[in-house]
C-alpha cells in the first residue's frame, strides 16, 4: 500500500514486541526456571527435570489450595455472571430516576483499592460471622467480579436491536418467555464469555482473598505462604500452570465474543 | 372530526380509535385521533416524520397504551391489554428477526410463544414459508439472506398465526426502488387474497396511494384527511394536504361576490377567477377563500395571443415520464407548477427566462374545506 509510512511502521512494530517483552519474559522466565533441575534461578541452567512439578503435584496443601480455587471460581464465575446479567439488562430495559447514579454504584467495586476492599469485607464478613470461611472468599470474589461481567454482557445488549424484544412481545411471548427466547439466546456468547472471564479474576486475585480466606486459602494466597518460607522453584511450576489456566480462560472468553453473529455450527 | 368517514363496501368497523390522544411528557405525539379501519380494508397511515403514525400504529398493536380516548379491536376495548395478548402482529420498520434462530425458527416464534406442538408449528410454518417462496430457505441463517428475502421471512413470520389483522410500519424503505415495487404487488395481492385487515405506516405517497382503500394523512400528531388516495388526491382537506401532495398550485383569494348564478367572482394576489358554486356553495363578500388547480389542469399561451391569465416567466423544468413539469415564476414572486406533454410543450418552444400567460378552467378549481372562512 502507497499510504503507509515505513519508518511509522517499523516503529509500532518495535513497540508492540517491546511492549510484549516486557510483560511476558518474566512469565517466561518462570516458566523456564520451573523446567531447570537448580535449585536457584540462576544462568546458566541446569538440566531439565519436571522435578518441582512432581513437588507441588505431591503437595497436599498445594491441592487444598487448588480444591478451593476451583470452587470458589466457578461458584463466583456463576453468581456473578447472573448478577452482571441483572444489571446489565436493567440499564437496557429500563429508564429510571437516578439511573446513573445506579450504574455507576453496580461497576464501582474495581476502582476500590484492593486493601480497602479487603479490610472492608474482612470487617463486614467476621461481623456476620462468615469471616474465614469459604462462601467469604465466595461472597468478597462475587462483589469484585460481577462488574466484569455486568460490562461484557451490556456490551453485547448495546447491540442487539432494540424492536428484537418488542417483536417478541408482540408475537405473544410475555417477559419471562422473551427474557428466555430472545434476551438470553442473544447475549449467549458474552454470557459464556462472562463466565469465563469472572473465573480468571477470581482464580487469579490474590489481596482480598488473603484478607477473608481464613484457613480456606485459594492458591494465590498459598504461593504467598511459600514466598515466606522458602524460595523454592515450585512457586515457578504453580506460577507456570496458574498463567496457562488463566490465559486458557481468557482467550475462550476473547473466542466467544470475537464475531458473535457468525452462523452457528 | 375533519371529514365524515366514509365506509362505502365495509359495513363493520373492525378496529375504532375513539378520541385517541397518546402524550410523551409534555410532547403531544398523536391529538384526537377518531377514526375507524373496516374488516378487511387496506389502510394507509401517511406522514412525515415525527407526524404520530407510528405511535397510533404501537397503540393499535398494544406497545403503547393511549393516554385519552380509547381503542377497540373487533368490538373489544384494548387499552391496557398488553400485546402478548392481542393478536396484532407487526412487521417492523427493522425487520427485528431473530438472528439467532434459523429462517424456520423465527417462523415458528409466534406460535412456540403460544405453546403450540413442535409438529404442529412445524406443518404451519411450512404452509407459510411455502405461501412466501422461502421453503428452499428454511434452514439458513437470517444474514445469509437478501433484503427481498428477509421481507418474506418477516411478513410470514406475522401471518403464521394468522391473525385477522396486520400491521406494517415502512416495511419496504430498507428496500431498493425496483424490489420495492414488486414487494407493493406482494403485499397487494397478499391481502386480498387472506381479506383480513391490512394498516400499513409509510411516509411515501406512492406506496400508500398505490395499494391502500383509504389514506390517513397525519402531520404533526394530527389527522389531517382520511379518504380514498382518488378523493384524497382530487379534494384536499387544507393546505397541508395539499402541499404534501405536490402537484397542486395553491392561491388565497377573497370572495368579491356573485359571478352569475353558478359562481363567485374571487381575487387573489396577482389575478382574478371565478369559482364555481358546486366547489363553495355558500360565501359573503370579503370571505378568504383558498383554492388549488393541480398541475396538470393548468395551460399555457404564449403572450399576444389574447388570452387573459397570470403573467409569467419559466424558471425551470423537471422530467417526469412521458410529461414535463414547468415551473414558473409570477411577477409577484409566486412559483407556478405546470405539468404538461413534451409535445404540447415543443409546440410552445419554451425556455428558461420565457414570457407566458397562466390560466386555466374555472370547473378546476378546487376549494380547500380546511382553510375557507
Amino acid at each position: 500500500m502507497g499510504n503507509e509510512n515505513r519508518i511509522i511502521n517499523i516503529l509500532l512494530k518495535v513497540h508492540i514486541a517491546l511492549c510484549l517483552l516486557f510483560i511476558f519474559a518474566p512469565i517466561a522466565g518462570s516458566f523456564v526456571f520451573s523446567l531447570n533441575s537448580d535449585r536457584f534461578p540462576s544462568l546458566p541452567l541446569g538440566e531439565f527435570s519436571t522435578e518441582w512439578y512432581r513437588l507441588i503435584w505431591e503437595d497436599p496443601l498445594v491441592w487444598s489450595g487448588f480444591a478451593n480455587t476451583l470452587i470458589v471460581g466457578l461458584t463466583v464465575a456463576v453468581i456473578a455472571t447472573a448478577l452482571g446479567f441483572g444489571g446489565a439488562y436493567t440499564d437496557f430495559r429500563y429508564n429510571f430516576f437516578g439511573k446513573s447514579f445506579y450504574l455507576a454504584l453496580a461497576l464501582l467495586p474495581p476502582t476500590i483499592p484492593v486493601v480497602i476492599m479487603g479490610l472492608a469485607m474482612l470487617a463486614f464478613l467476621s461481623r456476620v460471622n462468615l469471616s474465614g470461611t469459604t462462601i467469604s472468599v465466595i461472597i468478597a470474589h462475587g462483589v469484585m467480579c460481577s462488574p466484569f461481567a455486568m460490562a461484557i454482557i451490556r456490551l453485547r445488549l448495546s447491540q442487539m436491536d432494540p424492536d428484537l424484544e418488542a417483536a417478541s412481545w408482540n408475537m405473544g411471548g410475555n417477559q419471562w418467555q422473551t427474557l428466555r427466547h430472545v434476551i438470553i439466546p442473544f447475549t449467549k456468547p458474552a454470557i459464556f464469555a462472562a463466565l469465563f472471564i469472572t473465573m480468571a479474576v477470581s482464580f487469579d486475585e490474590f489481596a482480598v482473598a488473603w484478607f477473608v480466606s481464613g484457613l480456606n486459602e485459594t492458591l494465590p494466597v498459598k504461593i504467598l505462604g511459600f514466598l515466606q518460607g522458602q524460595v523454592s522453584p515450585r512457586i515457578n511450576a504453580i506460577g507456570s500452570l496458574a498463567f496457562i489456566s488463566s490465559m486458557t480462560l481468557i482467550i475462550l472468553a476473547q473466542l466467544l465474543l470475537r464475531n458473535p453473529e457468525e452462523p452457528k455450527s | 372530526m375533519k371529514e365524515a368517514i366514509d365506509m362505502t363496501g365495509q359495513p363493520e368497523a373492525f378496529v375504532k380509535f375513539e378520541n385517541v390522544v397518546k402524550r410523551f411528557g409534555n410532547f403531544v405525539a398523536v391529538e384526537k385521533a377518531d377514526f375507524e379501519i373496516g374488516r378487511g380494508e387496506f389502510l394507509a397511515i401517511m406522514g412525515s416524520s415525527g407526524c404520530g403514525k407510528t405511535t397510533t400504529l404501537r397503540m393499535l398493536a398494544g406497545l403503547e397504551d393511549p393516554t385519552e380516548g380509547a381503542i377497540y379491536l373487533d368490538g373489544e376495548k384494548v387499552n391496557g391489554k398488553a400485546t402478548w395478548d392481542r393478536d396484532t402482529p407487526m412487521v417492523w420498520q427493522s425487520l427485528a428477526l431473530f438472528p439467532f434462530l434459523t429462517v424456520q425458527e423465527n417462523v415458528e416464534f409466534a406460535l412456540k410463544m403460544r405453546g403450540v406442538g413442535k409438529e404442529e408449528r412445524r406443518q404451519r410454518a411450512d404452509k407459510w414459508l411455502e405461501k412466501m417462496q422461502i421453503t428452499e430457505f428454511a434452514n439458513r441463517n437470517i444474514n445469509q439472506l437478501s433484503g427481498g428475502q428477509k421481507q418474506r421471512v418477516a411478513l410470514a413470520r406475522a401471518l403464521v398465526t394468522e391473525p385477522k389483522i396486520l400491521l406494517l410500519d415502512e416495511p419496504l424503505s430498507a428496500l431498493d426502488a425496483h424490489l420495492k415495487v414488486r414487494m407493493q404487488a406482494v403485499l397487494a395481492n397478499l391481502q386480498k387474497e387472506l381479506g383480513i385487515t391490512f394498516v400499513y405506516v409509510t411516509h411515501s405517497m406512492s406506496e400508500a396511494f398505490s395499494m391502500a382503500d383509504r389514506v390517513v394523512i397525519m402531520s404533526r400528531g394530527q389527522i389531517e384527511q382520511i379518504g380514498t388516495p382518488e378523493e384524497i388526491y382530487r379534494e384536499p382537506y387544507n393546505r397541508f394536504v395539499a402541499e404534501f401532495l405536490g402537484s397542486a398550485n395553491i392561491f388565497d383569494g377573497t370572495v368579491q361576490g356573485p359571478s352569475g348564478d353558478d359562481g363567485w367572482d374571487i381575487s387573489y394576489e396577482g389575478g382574478n377567477t371565478i369559482l364555481p358554486r358546486s366547489e363553495l356553495t355558500d360565501a359573503k363578500q370579503g370571505q378568504s377563500v383558498t383554492f388549488i388547480v393541480s398541475a396538470e389542469n393548468m395551460q399555457l399561451s404564449l403572450p399576444g395571443s389574447g388570452q387573459a391569465g397570470i403573467e409569467a416567466s419559466v424558471a425551470g423544468e423537471e422530467f417526469v415520464g412521458g410529461t414535463a413539469m414547468v415551473f414558473l415564476e409570477t411577477s409577484l414572486g409566486q412559483e407556478i407548477k405546470v405539468q404538461k406533454s413534451h409535445d404540447e410543450l415543443s409546440a410552445l418552444d419554451l425556455h428558461a427566462g420565457s414570457k407566458v400567460i397562466v390560466h386555466w378552467a374555472s370547473e378546476n378549481c378546487h376549494v380547500l374545506p380546511g382553510e375557507t372562512g
